[in-house]
């Protein structure tokens, strides 16, 4: 299925990321979105709120992000691909609700144009620091899937990529801004929607009395069906069986819960994506993401230009963490550098990944503005002159 | 004088409220000594006659446990 | 001739919008939740709609188990946001029939802040709180609607706090149906219950409804047929009443009836007639997916 060309802004643009991200929604097919303003996020829906009416779209302000979060799940049962916009303050709010779109296993898109924090914070400058919060920030057990774009070009192609990811796995998905890549003002090329592919919802074509909304497929992910069909679906929160009905009982609770953990694990391959660069004579890897990856490659340039063999290690999914990889890397590696705009978050899951097997440089930032590159090229240094562990 | 109406009774479903007992207009029903499997006293009709058909023990009934239903005339 | 069996269908009316595979349900004996059930499967029927498109969404708490045992498309969500989750229901699909069935705590306190915003909408939902003065699913705590001088599992040596006059709340906030009923009402219950679903605009429906386990056992008001029985008692129908003198205190008598019942334009109809007007052709309206 591809996107639909009336809806689509094929053609070049400048714009910024929550401009891209909005386009990369519409393209994507989603016709439904809620929201409460918040810096620097705002712009998405403010875009989304002039171009739904003409669209056959539908964006309603709710009362807060509490509203926004479970809105959008009452949009995808009612049949609209559905989409969420917020920053710190909002996504701790949202968290319940994302927790209850995990378990009920709502396809739904919640976007974090990250800011500086905790609290308040800095509402108009970048971060980095929701990224544990995005695969751990509700209650209970789940997994989550999460991608980090580091330009408005990239903003457009991963939210396209996050509806896709959320219907095939009937998952909520997160898509980590920052209000760096959220504000920045860069070429967009939006191609013709014909070469956009876009993941049809699983809906299923058993009838009513076979359907189960609960019911694992081959992939272990169940299909779907809309209220006002007639399946007389029932969906709940509490722990459930197959046909959607609570039953509280260790026994459905290890199923279950077991059941949404795998369902992203055995695709974990096809979800992973990141961006290697000269890593194969590496002695050092820069690990990063967002925007701190545009700030990276200036350092790594400036590493090289003193023969030190560095590569670049870019997560585009932040969540699932491609751990596996990172081991294999550390076999023959000696470090690895992880700026971020945070105290330590995914420097954390690279720590984790690579044990003792090399070692870990992090270059924190409490946030407010971006790295400067000689601190990540410090960094690298110290990794390149140190032994291994 | 024949009944005008009839009820049906789902004794397991019943946990013995009494509100059909204590609504029923023209007191048809009362409490049984004998209980169902959870412990309950469910009704049973002790005046069949009297009995309309009205239905409002099936509309007070917390539990679908009764419903009334009119005779065809 | 037909025969007696063809005449005497000893199915209950009700079952049909039941999941009889979950009976018998959790509610305790003398609960009034299942006996508005009663009278929304009665409205239903009356009502005559088409029921694959009528949903039910739920909130937390013992009224918010109705979704459970409805046999209709129904959504348990989290507490409080049973009205967000069916806005957004209603927008996705505004030919569902959207109801929400929750209760006093779900719907008045955690979730106040939406009731006010989807009344200020009035958007069309078919809001049914059930109000039995307590949050019972955990034990019996004080709500917004425990009337002061109550024992409570949080107040144990009284409330003193005044409760909340939904009703009025509701009005202000601009909910063009509002009435109050209490279990024993059951005629006039179903009677609202389908006036709403026949109705577009924001409809709010009260039902006083007992809680013999926590309520009325803690506060010495005997089971669920005592609290019937008051009711039946203390509960004077004064239909058109002021909102604002729909107090409720925990003995005593109390006003029940059909208090705001107004047409205004309907969230979706405003919408629609709004874009037209501003966009005229290039207006595109919701497309409803499949």
């Amino acid at each position: 299925m591809h996107a639909d060309p009336k809806a689509t802004l094929t053609g070049v643009h400048f714009m910024n990321g929550d401009q891209a991200c909005c386009e990369g929604a519409i393209a994507a097919g989603a016709r439904f979105a809620a929201g409460y303003p918040i810096t620097p996020s705002t712009e998405v829906v403010e875009r989304f709120a002039h171009r739904a009416p003409e669209i056959g779209a539908v964006f309603i302000q709710m009362e807060d992000e509490l509203a926004s979060s479970i809105a959008i799940q009452g949009g995808a049962w009612g049949g609209a691909k559905s989409f969420t916009v917020t920053s710190g303050p909002g996504f701790s709010l949202m968290m319940e609700h994302i927790g209850y779109a995990a378990m009920t296993e709502t396809p739904c898109v919640f976007v974090d144009v990250q800011r500086g924090g905790p609290s308040t914070g800095l509402p108009t400058l970048p971060a980095q620091g929701d990224m544990m919060q995005a695969r751990f920030g509700s209650h209970g057990d789940y997994p989550m899937i999460a991608l980090c774009p580091n330009s408005p070009q990239e903003t457009f192609e991963l939210t396209v990529q996050a509806f896709n990811l959320a219907e095939k796995f009937r998952t909520p998905v997160m898509l980590m801004l920052d209000e760096c890549v959220g504000h920045m003002t860069e070429k967009v090329v939006i191609p013709p929607a014909d070469q956009i592919y876009i993941e049809p919802r699983r809906l299923t074509k058993k009838r009513p009395d076979e359907f189960r909304a609960f019911e694992p497929q081959g992939d272990l992910v169940p299909e779907m069906a809309h209220a006002g069909n007639g399946y007389h679906l029932h969906v709940t929160g509490l722990t459930h069986d197959e046909k959607g009905y609570p039953s509280m009982t260790p026994q459905t609770q290890g199923l279950l819960v077991k059941r949404l953990f795998d369902k992203i694990r055995v695709a974990e391959d096809k979800i992973l994506q990141y961006d290697e660069d000269h890593i194969d004579d590496a002695d050092v890897i820069v690990v990063s993401y967002g925007i701190s990856s545009r700030v990276a490659e200036r350092a790594i340039h400036m590493a090289r230009d003193m023969n030190i063999r560095v590569g670049r290690f870019r997560l585009i999914t932040a969540w699932p963490f491609p751990e596996r990889r990172l081991r294999d890397l550390s076999a023959r590696v000696k470090a690895f550098v992880v700026p971020e705009l945070n105290m330590g978050q995914m420097v954390r899951e690279v720590e984790r990944s690579v044990g003792r097997n090399a070692v870990t440089i992090h270059v924190p930032h409490a946030g407010g503005s971006v790295h400067r590159p000689e601190d990540i090229l410090a960094a690298i240094v110290e990794g390149a002159n140190g032994d291994r562990h | 004088m024949a009944a005008k109406g009839f009820v049906t009774i789902n004794v397991e479903r019943c946990k013995g409220c009494g509100f059909c007992v204590e609504f029923c207009p023209t007191k048809v029903l009362s409490l049984s000594s004998a209980f169902n499997s959870k412990g309950y006293h469910a009704p049973f009709v002790v005046q069949a006659e009297k009995c309309s058909g009205c239905d409002l023990c099936g509309m007070y009934c917390p539990d679908f446990a009764i419903f009334g239903k009119r005779l065809p005339a | 001739m037909a025969t007696a069996t063809d005449e005497l269908c000893v199915v209950n009316p009700v079952e049909q919008f039941l999941r009889s595979d979950r009976m018998p349900h959790i509610w305790c004996p003398g609960c009034g939740i299942g006996t508005t059930v009663n009278c929304f499967a009665r409205a239903l029927l009356n009502a005559k709609l088409d029921l694959d498109k009528v949903v039910v969404v739920s909130g937390i708490g013992c009224s918010g188990r109705v979704a459970g045992y409805v046999d209709l498309d129904s959504f348990h969500t989290t507490h409080g946001r049973a009205i967000p989750f069916a806005i957004g229901l209603k927008l996705a699909n505004p030919e569902l029939t959207v109801v929400v069935y929750s209760g006093d705590g779900d719907l008045t306190a955690i979730g106040g802040n939406h009731l006010i915003h989807a009344a200020r909408r009035n958007i069309d939902l078919k809001v049914i709180c059930v109000n039995n003065e307590i949050y019972a699913m955990t034990g019996g705590q004080t709500a917004p609607t425990t009337p002061a001088e109550a024992t409570t599992a949080t107040s144990p040596h009284g409330t003193f706090e005044p409760a909340l006059n939904i009703p009025h709340l509701v009005e202000a906030a601009g909910a063009t149906y509002v009435a109050r009923w209490t279990t024993y009402h059951v005629k006039q219950t179903e009677k609202a219950m389908t006036e709403i679903l026949l109705r577009k605009g924001f409809s709010f429906l009260e039902i006083i409804s007992p809680c013999p386990t926590l309520y009325q056992r803690r506060n010495g008001m005997g089971d669920g047929l005592d609290a019937m029985k008051f009711y039946k008692e203390h509960a004077k129908t004064k239909n058109g009443t002021p909102t604002s003198e729909l107090e409720l205190d925990k003995l005593g008598d109390f006003i029940i009836g059909k208090f705001v019942e107004k047409d205004k334009p309907e969230y979706c109809e405003m919408m629609r007639q709004h874009y037209e007007e501003k966009l005229a052709g290039k207006y595109e309206q919701r497309t409803i997916c499949q």
